[in-house]
């Protein structure tokens, strides 16, 4: 993003006292002292809980530290390699690439799907759009909770759903083939509304003139879709690209509630092994060492995304 | 015409898929246990009933959650909106060496994941003594980046005239704020305030490991212990306990939709 022109205000100063005065002066470190008085808390609790963690974890994953010695035994970069070369780490990993991958792709193909949806000039669709909106700001371990009963393969409500077609239901959450799918079900449910409005306000801001000229020349509506609108929409995808893998990256409530990681490892992501190395093993320096890779991944997700949108993207 | 018929089911199924879990769980929630348990499911239940509730009460302290949740989620909200607005307020209207620099350290806490900052702010709080306090649970959180962010771009909106009016009146800065900017700032401080709010009562990560006394657990927290004490046993008691961490924010939704909607798409779109 790009921050432009800041000072950006006359100031009362310049209307009430001339330039050079004392008086000027005077009413100047005053200025200087109520800014930081107004910005200082926010500016501490930023520093402190924000930048310091950064810091912190840097040293921490040169550490060995179970959290209970005085303090932590300085071993160098032995956390970085082990966990490197660690195949736990590896599933680890690619858990959190398929459950990222899956999520991104199925958030933007439904999301984009509802969102033209929404977009046809049909009776209750803006109620509809609520509704499918709603899961979005419910929470996430509630959310968690309610899949957990409509997975349940006895009494849930997928069972309702599949036995009439004559399949048995899984043990969802219980299952280590099922229970990332599950997951990324739920993930899709509580998240897709959100996505699907994003790119409603996407459409309805597209300019008509292209769309009505590409209709005279005889472009049917898939053709203007995929030829016009889809590529007008880049931006938009992108940006939620971006944002879709930096909040999958760090999804925790659905995972801690529905499968703990489990069954075994099969959905043991990233975030969910800082949590248990560092508050379940209590072993810092490797909880601090998976820290660092993960905001050096999203660090540079996001230095991606700052580079292309400062290209599209301009601020008063 | 076709079209459109096929697009009506479509709109019908996409609605079904997601209303149907909230419709099993508040069915389940007022169910006896004999019919969430029987099969084929009761769609319509016979006979309704206050029990579960009453049950997910006694199996965990409800009452002391719902507390603690409505503290952090009302003393954070004010704290978070306040910052935001005072420092917004001081970055659009006042001078100061280095601005340019100060505010691009504020921006940039944006880029650092949540996530990464678990097991140092854990450790901070705990040499701090605030583990199981509402300082604890409350301060780490206050700091606001896209909160400011989007009060100043709002501020820079407002016409300066009414401002310089105000100064040539002899008003002061915080009068100015009080009086003027604010209430020519409301819908975006309510979207501001929703969506802030929404955010504490669902933070579920750090009441997790930042509380370990039943006392001091926030309701989502206090939903995963009910949940792994019950076992997936009493299903009814569990929904139950889940419908009462959600109603407040479903509540709120009804109600304030708009800014919420609002306030994201501005998110998205803008920043």
């Amino acid at each position: 993003m790009t921050v432009v022109d800041l000072p950006a205000r006359t100031h009362p100063d310049e209307v009430r006292a001339p330039a050079g005065t004392d008086e000027r002066r005077r009413r100047r470190r005053r200025e200087y002292g109520l800014f930081a008085l107004l910005v200082a808390p926010n500016l501490l609790v930023i520093a402190v809980f924000a930048y310091w963690p950064i810091l912190y974890n840097a040293f921490l994953s040169l550490t060995d530290w179970n959290m209970i010695a005085a303090r932590p035994t300085f071993v160098g970069l032995t956390n970085y390699v082990n966990t490197l070369t660690d195949p736990a780490f590896h599933k680890t990993l690619g858990v959190t690439v398929a459950f990222t991958g899956l999520i991104v792709a199925g958030s933007l193909v439904i999301g984009l799907a509802l969102a033209v949806l929404f977009n046809q000039p049909l009776k209750g669709r803006s109620l509809v759009r609520t509704i499918s909106f709603a899961p979005h700001i419910l929470s996430g371990a509630a959310v968690a909770t309610i899949w957990l009963f409509v997975f349940d393969p006895g009494y849930g409500l997928m069972r309702a759903l599949i036995e009439p077609f004559g399949a048995e239901p899984p043990d969802w959450m219980n299952n280590s083939d099922w229970a990332l799918p599950g997951l990324v079900i739920v993930y899709l449910w509580k998240s897709v509304g959100f996505t699907a409005l994003i790119y409603l306000a996407g459409l309805q801001g597209l300019p008509k003139e292209l769309d009505e000229a590409a209709a005279i020349d005889g472009a049917g509506t898939w053709t203007r879709f995929w030829a016009i609108k889809l590529p007008l929409l880049a931006p938009i995808t992108f940006f939620l690209l971006i944002t879709t893998v930096i909040g999958t990256f760090q999804a925790f409530d659905v995972i801690a509630v529905m499968t703990g990681g489990g069954p075994g490892d099969a959905t043991t992501t990233l975030s969910w092994s800082i949590y248990n190395e560092g508050f379940q093993a209590f072993n810092a320096g490797r909880a601090a060492t998976l820290s660092i890779i993960m905001f050096v991944i999203l660090l540079v997700v996001t230095a991606i995304q700052a580079r292309v949108m400062e290209r599209r993207v301009h601020y008063r | 015409m076709k079209v459109r018929a096929v697009q009506y089911v479509v709109l019908l199924g996409v609605a079904a898929i997601f209303l149907g879990p909230l419709y099993w769980l508040i069915s389940a929630a007022v169910k006896q246990p004999a019919e969430i348990y029987q099969w084929p499911p009761v769609w319509w239940p016979d006979d309704f009933t206050w029990g579960n509730f009453k049950l997910a009460w006694e199996a965990a302290p409800f009452d002391r959650f719902f507390v603690n949740s409505t503290v952090i989620t009302v003393i954070g909200t004010l704290l978070k909106v306040a910052n935001a607005v005072l420092t917004a307020y001081a970055f659009a209207y006042l001078r100061f060496p280095f601005k340019k620099v100060l505010f691009l350290l504020i921006l940039g806490a944006m880029m650092v994941p949540g996530h990464v900052t678990l097991l140092p702010n854990y450790l901070t709080v705990a040499s701090l003594g605030w583990i199981n306090t509402y300082a604890g649970l409350i301060i780490p959180g206050i700091g606001s980046a896209f909160a400011t962010f989007l009060m100043r771009q709002h501020f820079l909106t407002l016409p300066g005239e009414v401002t310089d009016a105000a100064a040539v009146d002899g008003a002061g800065h915080l009068r100015t704020l009080w009086r003027v900017v604010l209430p020519m700032s409301r819908p975006m401080l309510v979207t501001v305030v929703v969506i802030t709010a929404v955010e504490e009562w669902n933070n579920f990560v750090w009441p997790l490991i930042v509380t370990n006394t039943a006392s001091m657990r926030t309701l989502p927290v206090g939903l995963l212990i009910l949940k792994d004490e019950e076992g997936l046993a009493n299903w009814g008691t569990i929904m139950a306990g889940t419908l009462l961490v959600l109603a407040p924010m479903l509540l709120i939704f009804l109600f304030a939709q708009r800014y919420i909607v609002g306030g994201i798409t501005q998110g998205a779109l803008k920043g």
